[in-house]
């Protein structure tokens, strides 16, 4: 019989050699005669070139070149990567150039590739290359960057509005004009980098032979990459192929198509060597996206028993110096303010301003836990205004399960309808709090006190629009050896994705893991590939994988049945054959290895394939999943407060979530844990600090704090499922969940063990010293 | 410039290689010596990807020169199997889903054996103060810690 996997803790298949040391990532790409590239970077975050000497450098033994923008153009029809997503909200288009023509605009912003013998002498030589900059004005705070009179990023614009929209539903000032109430607040978030602990490379190699250039790339989105080459370097795609080796993670900035992807790929082919880039910490600190500053005014309406009446307000958001993905984050955040609550009224303005700094794009969440916590302040502040339980609030705001799905009068940036697919966020809080002890939490909080210990406790609920489509392409094939190939577009960063597609297929050919390899990111192995992000590949490739093992099962039963001369109900798989089933009458485990099936439709010259179907044993599906599926849950901290220090140390932590169906819940585990620490990470300790000239503070990672084992609480996790009726599995997606919640529920927490002191918290993160303050400002007050 | 001559002991065998005064022990382990287990996540000492007992002795080796190494023993990541039998801790890193893109694994790996080595027994508050140079930011640390303390039993048991 076949084993079942779906839904199994099955190991992962990618584990066995990642825990050996035996992995290849990208720096462990090692290819003959192989070059490699350091850059010369930009140490001002404004400034004009004058001048570029790379005399000093060229002199350096081991030295090779030093490209600038000059010596690349003769090989580019455009020196711009294009990658905005379309909106028609966009002022101005700000595409990055490969490298810095004569200006510079954010400090980390590439100017010259220098390629050595080895990294020591291009990052010696880099020093050398003297750059001639004559210092700009820099705009450094998104909010001062839109006042009148400011400097502008760009020494040719008018100003630093990069796009402005507005969307919204429901007559907000009817809603407004009825109100009981009014609270308002002004938010400021922040969320710093990605850090992925490697950081990003590539390595291009140009067989001039062949005339074909090979791209290795630590990216979430190689078929991206594949299309930008194209664009810029006037190459066709059979002359180039995109792969990703093993990524040692992504979390966002890697779906980014970066300056350094191309320098690299011009390089190989005008030097006729390979080349190699690594990036090391401080350049992901100033060259790598990130997710920065939002700065939020908010208000609602509510009526006399705390429903919401209505939610308006603006949102300033810290763009960075060019457009490298798009206008989707602050998107995000708008369109995903109401969140789980009933909000009959809408109405939310953004601004994107553009600051010399380097560009921003989604980091592990994407503009969603910004939301979360907005909403969330929101509801702590009715409470504490109406004199109601923080939980009571919130329970009467809550969209009910009844109403799923929900459909919210608002469109995605694509223009998708935004419909709650399933779920039920009154259960997902309640037995959060029943978990949590939050009934009995009063008691603990009492005696806490009395013996001098400030304990509090916050909650945050949370949706995350998970899946984003159109699609994700797979093919099944199973090969004349037997084995059972997947390929598809999109790219393992360490969530398991091999894993998850080898359950689904295995499922329907045979149950044997052991017998399905998958490639990722590869764009040789598929035609078409959107790649990782937004929680998205179990729920699209995972469909597609789904549909495509079917039909590669249905036909294979079919041929076995004319082998076996047996009618396909009366056949099953087992493993890596198809055999008759034990039962009366026929003669059990008479069968034919999916091998044989496999050569059989291979084809033979002048021989008619078995049972007059079509060749091979393989399909190639990209079902087409527009509307996004909305994960859900609540998240309730517990908290510990220093009045002295401001340390905040989490006592305990409940994480409930609802990705629909499960396919694998130790890797579900492992996610929901892991954006936790991300989120947590959000609200108490990291920072990527600039001053006010745009220089950045924070550039290792002994200043920029990443969560570390010693601060992670356990997580305690219930599951819901609410599966998705929106695909055959009905899966919503996870990675990013865990650190939606995060903030929102800490900060109410922290908020309430400082209640004597009249403490309110309208920011993310905050740290030790800010809380400190905070509690001195209490103090006076008083 | 003349290269130096070191040789060393690594995982039990001897090694002899080149390198230049300024090239880190990581460098010299990852391309003099082609053993691409140890990973570079920041070379400043701050994450513990690049970890290697040294003399027994666990080590930054982006924090230390190749020319440090010689005559001195090392272990690393291609050590820690014995053929296709894994040792406990990647047992169980494996049963346990203790990772998730990998790229900490070895250095994480490596602090853990050290930390059995010294004491077979730890508390889990002991294996998170261990493992706090040791940054990963796929995993939240959860189920490093639970296969940390699922090897440290099984190797108790022996």
């Amino acid at each position: 019989m076949s084993r079942a996997v779906f839904g199994e803790s099955v190991k992962r298949i990618e584990d066995p050699e990642l825990l050996r040391g035996e992995a290849r990532f990208i720096d462990d790409i090692s290819i003959p005669s192989m070059l490699e590239a350091a850059l010369v970077r930009s140490p001002h975050a404004h400034a004009e070139i004058r001048g570029i000497d790379a005399a000093a450098a060229l002199e350096l033994p081991g030295v090779h070149a030093v490209l600038t923008l000059d010596d690349l153009r003769p090989y580019l029809l455009t020196e711009f990567l294009v990658v905005g997503l379309p909106s028609p909200s966009y002022k101005q288009e700000r595409n990055r150039p490969v490298l810095a023509g004569d200006e510079v605009v954010y400090v980390g912003e590439p100017i010259a590739m220098v390629i050595a013998e080895d990294r020591y002498i291009a990052e010696d030589a880099a020093q050398l290359v003297e750059v001639d900059y004559d210092l700009l004005p820099a705009a450094a705070d998104c909010r001062d960057a839109l006042a009148d009179g400011a400097p502008t990023v760009h020494k040719d614009a008018k100003d630093n509005l990069l796009a402005e929209f507005s969307m919204g539903y429901g007559d907000i000032d009817a809603a407004f004009g009825k109100a009981a109430h009014i609270y308002s607040e002004h938010i400021t978030q922040h969320r710093g980098g990605s850090h992925s602990i490697e950081c990003r490379g590539a390595v291009a190699v140009h067989d001039p032979g062949t005339d074909q250039l090979t791209l290795w790339v630590s990216s979430q989105m190689p078929h991206s990459t594949l299309r930008v080459l194209v664009d810029m370097l006037g190459r066709d795609e059979n002359q180039m192929r995109v792969v990703t080796p093993d990524i040692g993670g992504g979390f966002g900035p890697k779906l980014v198509v970066y300056q350094e992807d191309v320098a690299v790929s011009v390089a190989a082919i005008k030097l006729g060597r390979p080349v190699k880039w690594i990036e090391d910490r401080r350049e992901h600190f100033i060259a790598t996206t990130q997710e920065r500053d939002q700065y939020w005014e908010v208000e609602v309406a509510v009526d006399e028993d705390a429903r919401i009446l209505g939610l308006r307000g603006s949102i300033v958001h810290d763009h960075g110096a060019y457009t490298a993905r798009g206008i989707n984050l602050p998107q995000n955040s708008a369109e995903s303010l109401p969140g789980p609550y009933e909000v009959p009224a809408f109405r939310m303005n953004t601004k994107l301003a553009l600051t010399n700094k380097v560009p921003v794009t989604p980091v592990r969440g994407a503009g969603h836990p910004q939301a979360a916590f907005t909403i969330e302040r929101l509801m702590d502040r009715i409470a504490r205004e109406l004199g109601l339980d923080r939980t009571e609030v919130r329970r009467r705001n809550l969209i009910q399960a009844q109403d799923m799905p929900y459909t919210r009068p608002l469109k995605t940036r694509g223009g998708v309808a935004v419909v709650l697919d399933s779920g039920d966020y009154p259960r997902s809080q309640k037995d959060t709090l029943e978990r949590a002890g939050w009934d009995q939490f009063p008691a603990r909080q009492l005696a806490a006190r009395e013996e001098g210990r400030y304990i509090g406790i916050g909650l945050a609920n949370f949706v995350k629009g998970t899946g984003r489509g159109p699609f994700e392409q797979v093919t099944v094939r199973i090969g004349t050896s037997g084995r059972v190939h997947v390929y598809t577009g999109g790219t393992a960063i360490g969530q398991g994705t091999k894993t998850m597609l080898a359950q689904i297929v295995a499922e329907q050919l045979g149950g044997d893991m052991g017998n399905v390899t998958v490639t990722t990111g590869d764009t040789a192995a598929t035609a078409l590939g959107i790649g990782t992000s937004n929680s998205r590949l179990a729920v699209t490739a995972g469909t597609s994988a789904h549909v495509a093992a079917g039909k590669v099962r249905e036909k294979a039963l079919k041929i076995a049945a004319h082998v076996l001369d047996s009618p396909v109900e009366d056949l099953e798989f087992d493993g890596a054959e198809i055999h008759v089933k034990d039962r009366p009458g026929r003669i059990a485990n008479v069968g034919v290895k999916l091998g044989e099936l496999a050569h059989a439709m291979a084809g033979t010259p002048g021989y008619s394939l078995p049972g007059g179907m079509g060749p091979g044993l393989e399909a190639t599906e990209h079902v087409i999943l527009d509307s996004k599926a909305f994960a859900s849950g609540t998240a309730v901290a517990e908290v510990e407060v220093d009045i002295e220090t401001g340390g905040v140390v989490i006592l305990n932590y409940v994480l409930a979530h609802d990705c629909g169906r499960i396919i694998n819940p130790m890797l579900v585990d492992g996610q929901a844990i892991g954006g936790t620490a991300h989120g947590i990470g959000n609200a108490l300790y990291e920072w990527m600090g600039y001053d006010e000239n745009g220089q950045p503070l924070t550039t290792n990672l002994a200043d920029y704090l990443l969560v570390t084992a010693t601060e992670m609480p356990r997580i305690d996790l219930l599951h819901h499922c609410s599966p998705s009726p929106l695909n055959p599995l009905g899966v919503k997606g996870v990675g990013e969940c865990g650190v939606v919640p995060a903030p929102g529920a800490i900060i109410s927490a922290v908020e309430d063990a400082l209640t004597p002191f009249g403490v309110h918290i309208d920011r993310a993160p905050i740290s030790p010293p800010e809380i400190v303050a905070l509690i001195e400002q209490g103090r006076e007050r008083s | 410039m003349a290269r130096n001559h070191i040789t060393t002991t690594i995982n039990g065998d001897e090694y002899e290689f080149l390198c230049d005064t300024e090239q880190t022990l990581l460098d010299c382990l990852r391309d003099e010596l082609f053993l691409t287990g140890t990973k570079e996540g920041c070379a400043s000492g701050d994450c513990g990807a690049c970890n290697v007992m040294l003399d027994g002795q666990l080590v930054c080796s982006c924090l230390v020169l190749g020319v440090e190494a010689d005559g001195k023993s090392m272990e690393t990541i291609e050590g820690m199997a014995h053929g296709e039998e894994l040792h406990p801790l990647q047992q169980k890193f494996l049963e346990l889903n203790g990772l998730q893109c990998g790229i900490c694994t070895p250095g994480i790996l490596i602090a853990a054996k050290a930390l059995l080595e010294r004491d077979p027994d730890p508390t889990e508050t002991e294996i998170r103060y261990w493992l706090a140079g040791n940054l990963c930011r796929c995993t939240g640390y959860d189920k490093v810690v639970r296969s940390v303390q699922a090897a440290a039993e099984e190797m108790r048991k022996g």
